[in-house]
């Protein structure tokens, strides 16, 4: 039998976050939520009790408060007992006239969805390796592949972080810490409602159970869904000049 | 999207959105239409403010779920679908109205327990569920589910959110079972759920000749058998008008179950729009004289997956397009038992007689009246029928609803689209004006409101635009 895990999932209140806090609730794993609003949080943890958490809790915790993190993690600490898994889903998005159109808008998705995802991942890996190793999944984006028209900034940010998510784990992979990085393609999520799916929309399930065996399996990169994998290794390689006529 | 996003999402291939929500194509499960706003939210409370309608999975196949007009916002309630709490003893569980009867069943069926009522889909939304006041095979042991639902949290008109039961705001609570989402805003459900003895079913069937047969084999069965329902080729004339099968089930007890749990079913996906061909009279008349010759010996006793029994065709995902571009109606009408057994002969003669109009229908004996103010079942024999939009659809609905006008009988508005208002309001005369009392009561100026609602309660329709109005699909 598998040990369960001892997980802190900054995100698990919705879209994918949600999605993967039921799997891992549903096969007995030990779970705190990080969030930032109390009462989602309560109704979260409810859920995933009654899907089966041999434990269930959660701690405020705000991506835009850097400040916040370590004493977010110490209560973790002392509501776990120990944590062997930090998994990232939360993120900021707007659209990218939104953005052109709000600097501040801008100067916070730059900074939340990287700058503080970084620290919040340093925060995490630090205690992860004090106890000798674990894992730290963390979702970027197929967005960080290329530069594109529709995603100038938030395609930025995850690429910064997938270049950050790919050097951490070159780096203490030795010493026992695992890092995934997870690339979504387009999943069908809160965020996402309103738009038209494009070809291999994923639903929030099926990715979840996905970013789960990339966790179990401590694979260091996964497209999700999988057909992204050979999508994106086109797109890496499509000259720049084809790049710029596509408005995708 | 001002707001945090604790989601992660990804916007790769991203079309330009203007959010808050913007104008789009809503539809119903016969996929007839509108224009208007859907906001998908994981939070009702904040979302419901302001709303003119809940909706849930869209499953209901006319207008229910529809907004009014362009200008109207529908909540899309499938993300706030989170259970906040089962209390095992008592068999109560409390969840968000989002939550879909397929989670629901998935998350509670392995661990012995069952939804007290379901409908012949899993993918509709609790609050779906309880706006339909829905029934099932078992409607003539069980009732409807508005007999479990102990309480429910609403978002009511003025804008206050309050809890409402059979000693908490009655009327109100009472109105909303069967009420179509216009009494107000269902957040939360609260009901009592079934023990199984296990997850499957002991299944009987049986092939009936006519139609005469069929009302004494429903009743005989109803007898020894909790679930009950008919199959009727309806493309069969004369001597054998009305025949087809009876399915009859019940949970099987431990000791002739097998040990494991049913493993999920397959789906397959309908991702296209069938042409009209496919579904015509000829190729339905050969699956009707198959389905009904398959049963070869006259009665059969079996073990089934409670997902087959249940839920036969949510096997096919997006089925709804097999019925083409112009899509399809439900009709569904329930005709008293006072009515007379003549009855339902009275409407397979219409619809018969308008040759291959309906394909096939469900036949079911209901049992007496539920609470629901304006709730469908009533104690006599329920017919729903799919119809494939033609030329003479709205004819061959006028003509039913005369039919089940002079029975005393009356509609189920989930599935409805094309009824008359004056039909409508005759069938209702004796219910109506209660429940457009308690509508008005708490919510003066009809702020919520469908787009079935302004066609068959005469609510006022909101101010034209140019998208305004029913068009069917481009």
């Amino acid at each position: 039998m598998r040990e369960p895990r001892s997980v802190v999932l900054l995100g698990g209140t919705s879209g994918i976050g949600r999605a993967l806090a039921r799997k891992l609730a549903e096969r007995g794993d030990r779970i705190v939520l990080f969030g930032r609003k109390p009462e989602e949080l309560e109704r979260s943890v409810q859920d995933l009790r009654v899907r089966g958490a041999s434990k269930a809790a959660w701690v405020e915790c705000d991506l835009r408060k850097p400040e916040s993190f370590a004493s977010s993690f110490d209560e973790a600490q002392k509501v776990l007992g120990f944590f062997d898994t930090v998994i990232v889903t939360a993120a900021r998005f707007a659209t990218q006239e939104q953005l052109e159109r709000d600097r501040e808008l801008l100067y916070e998705l730059l900074t939340v969805n990287f700058t503080h995802t970084v620290l919040f991942c340093e925060e995490a890996k630090n205690r992860l390796l004090a106890r000798g190793g674990g894992t730290l999944c963390v979702l970027s984006s197929v967005a960080g592949e290329r530069g594109r028209k529709p995603v100038v900034f938030y395609g930025a940010t995850k690429a910064g972080l997938s270049r950050y998510l790919e050097g951490l784990d070159h780096r203490f992979r030795q010493e026992g810490l695992r890092v995934i990085t997870i690339k979504p393609g387009f999943v069908k999520t809160p965020m996402t409602a309103g738009l038209k799916p494009p070809p291999f929309a994923a639903e929030a399930d099926e990715v979840a159970e996905l970013i789960l065996f990339a966790i179990d399996w401590g694979i260091p990169v996964l497209y999700v869904p999988l057909v992204w994998a050979p999508i994106m290794s086109v797109i890496r390689r499509l000259p720049r000049f084809v790049m710029r006529r596509f408005n995708f | 999207m001002d707001s945090w996003l604790e989601a992660h999402t990804d916007h790769s291939l991203s079309f330009s959105s203007e959010s808050p929500p913007p104008i789009q194509w809503i539809e119903g499960w016969g996929r007839i239409g509108v224009w208007g706003k859907e906001l998908h939210s994981t939070e009702l409370e904040p979302a419901s403010a302001g709303a003119a309608l809940f909706r849930g999975l869209g499953r209901s196949y006319g207008d229910s779920s529809l907004p009014a007009g362009a200008g109207d916002v529908v909540v899309n309630t499938t993300f706030a679908d989170r259970i906040l709490g089962f209390d095992e003893k008592h068999l109560i569980v409390l969840a968000e109205a989002g939550c879909s009867l397929r989670e629901l069943n998935r998350v509670f069926l392995p661990r012995g327990f069952f939804v007290p009522v379901t409908p012949g889909t899993q993918f509709v939304t609790l609050g779906g569920m309880v706006a339909s006041d829905v029934h099932g095979k078992d409607h003539h042991v069980h009732g409807t589910i508005g007999r479990h639902v102990l309480s429910l949290r609403m978002r009511v008109a003025d804008g206050r959110v309050l809890r409402c039961s059979r000693e908490e705001h009655p009327d109100l609570f009472l109105a909303t079972l069967g009420g179509m989402g216009l009494t107000g805003h269902i957040l939360e459900v609260e009901m009592r759920m079934r023990r199984v003895p296990s997850p499957w079913i002991r299944q009987y069937s049986r092939r009936v000749d006519d139609i005469d047969e069929f009302l004494e084999a429903l009743a005989q069965a109803a007898k020894r058998w909790p679930y009950t329902v008919g199959w009727i080729d309806c493309l069969t004339r004369g001597r054998h008008m009305g025949r087809g099968i009876l399915l009859a089930g019940d949970w099987a007890s431990p000791d002739e179950a097998p040990s494991s749990f049913p493993k999920p079913k397959k789906k397959i996906n309908i991702s296209f729009d069938f042409p009209s061909f496919i579904l015509g009279p000829h190729t339905v008349a050969a699956f009707n004289h198959l389905y009904y010759w398959r049963h070869l010996p006259r009665e059969r006793f079996c073990l089934t997956h409670w997902e087959d029994f249940f839920y036969p065709l949510d096997a096919i995902g997006g089925w709804n397009r097999m019925y083409g571009k112009r899509g399809f109606t439900q009709y569904q009408c329930v005709l008293p038992a006072a009515a007379g057994p003549e009855a339902p002969r009275r409407v397979l003669e219409i619809l018969t007689k308008h040759g291959g109009a309906s394909f096939l229908c469900v036949i079911k004996d209901c049992g007496p009246e539920g609470e629901g103010v304006l709730s469908f079942p009533m104690e006599g024999v329920s017919i729903a029928l799919d119809i494939p939009i033609r030329g003479d659809t709205q004819e061959l609905i006028d003509t039913l609803n005369e039919e089940v006008l002079r029975e005393g009988g009356r509609i189920y508005l989930t599935k409805d689209r094309f009824t008359r208002r004056e039909h409508f309001v005759e069938m209702e005369k004796r219910r109506l004006p209660r429940f457009q009392e308690i509508r008005q009561k708490w919510d003066p100026e009809l702020r919520i409101r469908s787009a079935q609602s302004v066609r068959l309660f005469g609510d006022p329709m909101p101010s034209p635009k140019k998208a305004d109005g029913f068009a069917f699909r481009k």
